[in-house]
């Protein structure tokens, strides 16, 4: 999967990047002295227990969360720049489809936000539609849709956009192990259709070896990196390559980076 | 058809309004004997309990008119009566109806405008909101004068200053519920709406504004009734003529206790029709949204 990827700067880049928030019980270091880079066509995923800052980093790229001290970049510009241009597409933990919506008309909010024609909304809608495997399902209401077709709808939703770039927060944290099996497959399948770059946050190893070109190991207090380790399982990826030496390796190698990290210890 | 009738709702019903019906005619007699009683021995008579029971039924100032005595009044001042007599029931709940649905119109439109301006504005929310919760501690018996004196003086009559007293009642529920229904959108929703980079209307139109319908409509239930009490509180202190708040004055007036009980029940008819009218509305635009399941 190399070959497409070019030798330009990096999509995003951080420089000692920190975030303390400033709560009753005294400041919270979130995250601290964070250096990364990552490149265009990369699958990162950040792993970690809860409270190492993982969600939060994500949430920086994506403007969500302003950091204090350090520096980033996104696109070459600031996240906020990257932001207003539309430069990513988010998803979120929960699908978070309007329920008064049906699923096209949920797809089409980006769409009708950044004031696109009628014919471009549909064009869009059905070109997503499909590469999520939702045709035909376009009339009806989330409440009418499994849990994993509604993050599906969801993960439309963020493509719609035609960002270079997807960031997803836990995006199947909350589906049965099989259900994200199969999503884990399909995300694989539009990763190599699409040649985004996707930031991808999770606390499942298997998932985050799974899917990842870079993983990216997370410890807490402070919320900082601990270790980045590459995952080079190649392109192709059936679901049996879990049970092959290279991916326990690589799987075990993420184990013994979370345990060093403290990550264990409570 | 037993059955059916035991499984849904119409049993527990019947039983129920059955238990007050005969609970109001022992009261009848309990209230209304003293009277008889008082008139027998003026009248140096004696009479038995038997005697009393059927006469306390059939007062004409009853203390507490019997439930037939009501309902044959009703029936008398609606069906029997032509809509535009002035001893029309129905002429009457009109004029009450009326300046009601217009104090709802306006009440509805200002809660609204305030809970838009209080979600957006700090100020506002900060600045406002003690004088709305404050505006409801004013008993509406005291200030409904003085709105009717004021619009008066400046030569506004009729309609308006009940419906003015309708709109005061009626906006509270709706600015609570419309700024609790704006602010219900998770954080999820707008950080979303915020990576699309949408501007503040956008945010409105697309998120607050659809969010907030069920709250509305439950707002509205509210609002509707408490409409329907400011139009009949209107028309108590100005001595109107018409509407069934003049129809309750004018009977305390004469002691015409079935007037003032039909009215009553015209004026609960009516809150109970408006309330179901808002439900048939809520579901029917809750259903064209996708939100009913």
């Amino acid at each position: 999967m190399n070959k497409t990827k070019k030798m330009t700067a990096p999509v995003i880049q951080t420089n000692k990047l920190s975030l303390t928030f400033e709560t009753n019980d005294g400041p919270v270091h979130a995250l601290s002295d964070i250096d990364l880079s990552i490149n265009q066509g990369e699958f990162v995923s950040f792993i970690g227990p809860s409270g190492c800052g993982k969600t939060t980093l994500l949430r920086v790229i994506a403007d969500l969360e302003t950091p204090t001290g350090g520096s980033i970049t996104v696109n070459g510009v600031t996240p906020e720049e990257a932001r207003k241009a539309r430069a990513y597409g988010y998803v979120f933990q929960a699908a978070g489809l309007y329920p008064w919506r049906t699923i096209e008309k949920n797809i089409a909010l980006p769409l009708e936000v950044m004031g696109l024609s009628k014919k471009e909304q549909q064009e869009r809608i059905a070109r997503n539609m499909a590469l999520v495997d939702l045709d035909g399902f376009e009339k009806k209401y989330p409440w009418q849709l499994s849990g994993g077709m509604q993050q599906r709808a969801s993960i439309a939703r963020a493509l719609a956009v035609e960002p270079d770039m997807l960031l997803m927060d836990e995006p199947f944290g909350a589906l049965d192990e099989i259900v994200r099996d199969h999503l884990n497959e399909q995300l694989l399948l539009l990763w190599a259709k699409t040649k985004k770059t996707v930031v991808f946050v999770t606390h499942s190893i298997p998932e985050a070896v799974f899917l990842s070109t870079k993983i990216v190991v997370m410890s807490p207090r402070p919320g900082r990196i601990h270790e980045i380790i590459d995952c080079d399982l190649g392109a192709e990826r059936p679901l049996e390559i879990r049970e092959t030496t290279k991916f326990l390796e690589i799987a075990h190698q993420v184990r013994e980076g979370l345990r060093l990290g403290h990550s264990y210890d409570e | 058809m037993l059955k059916t009738l035991a499984k849904g709702s119409t049993i527990p019903v019947l039983v129920v309004t059955t238990a007050i019906i005969v609970f109001w005619y022992a009261c009848v007699v309990w209230l209304n004997a003293p009277f008889e009683r008082d008139q027998a021995e003026r009248a140096k008579k004696e009479i038995t309990f038997s005697q009393i029971l059927p006469k306390t039924m059939e007062q004409k100032r009853p203390v507490l008119p019997a439930p037939h005595q009501v309902v044959r009044e009703i029936w008398k001042t609606t069906v029997l009566k032509n809509v535009t007599s002035k001893r029309s029931l129905v002429y009457h709940a009109w004029i009450t109806l009326s300046s009601t649905l217009l104090g709802f119109a306006f009440g509805t439109l200002l809660g609204i405008a305030l809970a838009v301006g209080i979600v957006h504005s700090q100020t506002l929310d900060k600045s406002l909101m003690p004088w709305i919760i404050t505006s409801q501690t004013i008993p509406i018996l005291a200030i409904a004068p003085m709105i009717i004196v004021v619009l008066n003086a400046v030569g506004i009559s009729g309609l308006l200053p009940k419906a003015f007293i309708s709109m005061y009642l009626s906006f509270f529920p709706v600015a609570v519920g419309m700024v609790k229904g704006l602010r219900s959108p998770d954080i999820m929703q707008l950080d979303l709406m915020h990576t699309y980079n949408a501007s503040k209307a956008q945010l409105f139109w697309k998120l607050r504004w659809p969010s907030s319908i069920p709250f509305l409509f439950t707002s509205l239930k509210v609002a509707i009734a408490a409409s329907l009490v400011g139009a009949i509180v209107g028309e108590l202190p100005t001595g109107a003529i018409s509407g069934l708040g003049a129809r309750l004055l004018a009977g305390s007036y004469y002691g015409q206790t079935i007037q003032i009980w039909s009215a009553l029940f015209m004026a609960a008819f009516l809150a109970a029709s408006l309330v179901w009218l808002v439900g048939v509305i809520d579901r029917r635009v809750l259903k064209r949204m996708g939100m009913a399941q």
